[in-house]
């Protein structure tokens, strides 16, 4: 499935018919009213801010002082480990949760005064929902369909995440990755002007989050807004326009994914562990090799930061041969935000 | 139900705004609404106010009101669940037809008489297995407590000049089965009576267990179903996480609630109509007042019920849980509120408690209308008591109601 514009184009022929219909007056009016409140808005051009937010939980803090700000129209992801705080930071963007301190304005709005307005204008999809078994996924997303204003129709959506074969099957029987593509019919369902997702490819297999990221190019080619989290660096690196590393509750960095990438200076990462009784020779040696940012030793791996690859392995390969240690492993990739974080923390997103 | 309709806010402002997204072309969205802007300014001064919804049908993308969108998909979810169906519909027949077999309605039940077997015993069981009514059972002397005991007998006949009755006394149906046992042999023996009374034997319906019984199970049956269906689901849907999706969404929290009720609704009229249908047909049970004044007190019922369920699964979190306050309610109704035996026969002191409860309510009234005939004007009480439990529970429930 590809994001096309097919849907989208019949979408907005579908809205310009209506357009050029005669109005009743009254529902003019109304128009007119909803019109203003968001010209207002628009001259925001911050679609989430959030300031100072900190919650706790009996023993552990899971939130602690977090700042944000997410412009309008972009894809925001929210990266960190499990535990980091990702689910209870967007869980009170999605006012679902109160912090304990700290300020929320999500579309220029507040939870406190505006709930009704903002549930309107949201898509949300949570982690670890499980719709009903037995509904079938038209029934699904008629009934969420049923709680919004206004919205796109029930038959394109389905079309949209390409479950069209399925829409007369029970939840029950679909698989992962159709599951979780129903949960962002869902969300997308009330056409909204922002979109929270919160792991939304956590499990699935990489041909259906391919599915689920081709989905939601579509939704930001109707200049929709998206804050997402995960702790898949290549989803925030394929998805993402900023990026907001998370630890331990607290942004640890923000920026572009190629940002924050070039902020460790270097662009590969060689990774090399010695054979069994061979000690490799000391961290500052290699250091000194031209075109080494940053050596880092841990669990008997060595990790070097390098900018160009072609001159530093022969280098790194001579040194090793003159020490007299043998390699057990070596490898070389391009420096990742998994780079970014293991700089950041000394560990590794999958483990830490 | 103001709610059901919303103002739609259709393609059209859909339009608008993302037109003003783009400096460019902000012009085009402003002058489609150019003309006839005086209305627009009238309407929407008339729209100012608590809330700006108007009434007009919303296509709602091809999806009913919310309300009765989530009634249907409770529905559903309710009919594809065999077990559901199960509880709902065939446990009562199953049950009325056990009672039905145990306390059969045609003829009467015979007393039952033990011979002990000794010498002489066989005259005597000879002299009663003519007489019409008595079955007689041999029993040997040394089991003769057990028989008694256990109501295989109800009477044992100790042959002898005269002979021996041995019964307990504290039984009914002993004392009965010794007079007509007494007056079998006395007779056998040649005793002359002075005269012989004539017998006038009325049938009168709606006098049987059975009849006194069918009501109850009726109201056990709205009971039950109306606490184990509303508090179960709930707490499977927020186990599920599904609550918390659902008020992450712009649904109103009070139409979840009241669709667990609506859908409730709509299956009472087939359990009622299915057990009542059974009790009068199969069982002969007379029905003498209104299917109206049955209707209506069967709704009051379930909603009492059904607001006890949520009440109850307010904030529950797992079926354990659950399980365990829902037998703490319905226990001491299923023994006090009149079901099997009739209420009555708790001490003074405990009656106004056992008349404030639901289910004694809705027992009370619907044996009144359905074996007595009563109107609806009779019953007032009991609807008053279950409408007041239905409505407080309801109330509470949305207080207490944990989402997440």
């Amino acid at each position: 499935m590809g994001p096309g514009l097919g849907p989208e184009s019949s979408a907005r022929s579908m809205t310009l018919q209506i357009h050029d219909q005669p109005l009743e007056p009254r529902v003019a009016g109304a128009d007119l009213c909803f019109r203003k409140a968001r010209v207002t808005e628009c001259s925001v051009a911050i679609a989430v801010r959030c300031e100072g937010l900190v919650k706790r939980y009996s023993d552990v803090v899971a939130v602690d002082g977090l700042s944000l700000e997410v412009e309008r129209g972009e894809c925001f992801g929210l990266l960190g480990p499990n535990g980091a705080g990702k689910t209870t930071t967007i869980e009170i963007l999605e006012g679902l949760l109160d912090p304990d301190a700290g300020t929320v304005e999500v579309l220029g709005l507040r939870w406190r005064t505006d709930e009704r307005e903002l549930r309107q204008r949201l898509g949300i999809q949570l982690q670890e929902t499980q719709l009903s078994d037995k509904l079938s996924v038209r029934e699904t997303v008629r009934l969420f369909r049923s709680f919004y204003e206004r919205g796109r129709d029930v038959e394109e959506v389905i079309s949209l995440v390409a479950l069209e074969s399925k829409r007369a099957s029970w939840v029950s029987k679909l698989s992962g990755g159709q599951k979780q593509r129903l949960a962002v019919a869902c969300a997308l369902v009330g056409d909204p002007d922002l979109l929270f997702l919160d792991e939304p490819t956590t499990g699935l297999d990489p041909q259906s989050r391919r599915q689920l990221w081709d989905l939601l190019a579509e939704f930001r080619h109707r200049s929709g807004t998206i804050v997402i989290t995960t702790h898949y660096m290549d989803e925030a690196q394929v998805l993402c326009d900023r990026v907001a590393i998370i630890d331990l509750g607290r942004v640890i960095a923000l920026g572009s994914p190629r940002e924050l990438i070039a902020s460790l200076g270097a662009e590969h990462v060689i990774e090399f562990a010695p054979a069994v009784g061979d000690v490799p020779p000391p961290p500052d040696r290699l250091r000194q090799l031209p075109g080494v940012c940053d050596v880092r030793v841990s669990a008997g791996v060595v990790s070097l930061s390098v900018t160009e690859l072609h001159t530093v392995l022969p280098e790194l390969l001579a040194v090793l041969e003159e020490a007299g240690v043998k390699l057990s492993m070596l490898t070389t990739h391009s420096a990742s935000l998994e780079d970014v974080f293991v700089k950041l923390t000394g560990r590794h997103l999958r483990d830490a | 139900m103001r709610h059901e309709a919303r103002e739609p806010r259709g393609g059209e402002d859909d339009e608008v705004t993302r037109h003003e997204g783009h400096e460019g072309i902000r012009h085009e969205g402003h002058e489609a609404h150019e003309e006839g802007s005086q209305e627009n300014l009238r309407a929407l001064r008339a729209l100012r106010g608590p809330d700006r919804r108007v009434l007009r049908g919303s296509p709602r993308g091809g999806a009913w009101p919310p309300l009765l969108e989530l009634t249907r998909a409770r529905l559903y979810e309710f009919i594809r669940e065999p077990e559901a169906i199960f509880w709902a519909f065939v446990f009562p027949i199953v049950m009325a037809i056990a009672l039905g077999i145990a306390f059969p309605s045609t003829g009467e039940s015979p007393v039952i008489v033990g011979v002990e077997q000794t010498p002489g015993g066989e005259r005597i069981r000879e002299g009663l297995s003519r007489v019409d009514g008595i079955v007689v059972r041999d029993v040997a002397p040394d089991r003769v407590a057990q028989a008694l005991r256990d109501g295989q007998v109800q009477v044992v006949v100790a042959p002898g000049d005269p002979p021996t009755y041995r019964f307990d006394p504290s039984r009914a149906e002993s004392r009965l089965a010794r007079l007509v046992v007494d007056d079998a042999l006395k007779r056998a023996a040649g005793r002359r009576d002075p005269w012989e009374a004539r017998e006038d034997r009325i049938r009168i319906a709606g006098s049987r267990y059975v009849d006194w019984l069918i009501p109850g199970l009726l109201g056990m049956d709205i009971m039950s179903t109306g606490l184990w269906g509303i508090a179960f689901s709930i707490v499977q849907a927020r186990l599920r996480k599904l609550l918390k999706r659902l008020i992450a969404s712009p649904m109103r929290k009070r139409d979840y609630l009241l669709a667990q009720l609506f859908a409730r609704l709509a299956f009472l009229a087939g359990e009622v109509s299915v057990l009542l249908a059974f009790g009068a047909l199969a069982l002969g049970m007379p029905v003498r007042g209104s299917l109206a004044a049955i209707a209506v007190l069967s709704l009051m019922g379930a909603l009492a019920f059904g607001g006890l369920g949520l009440l109850l699964a307010s904030r529950v979190r797992t079926f354990e849980a659950i399980s365990g306050l829902l037998n703490l309610l319905m226990l001491p109704m299923w023994i006090l509120s009149g079901v099997f035996f009739s209420s009555a026969n708790f001490p003074e002191v405990m009656q106004p408690v056992i008349h404030a409860l639901p289910l004694t309510a809705l027992n009370d009234s619907l044996r009144a209308v359905i074996l007595e005939g009563t109107p609806l004007s009779g019953v007032a009480g009991e609807v008053a008591i279950m409408g007041a439990w239905g409505i407080a529970s309801f109330g509470l429930a949305m207080r207490m109601f944990k989402w997440s």
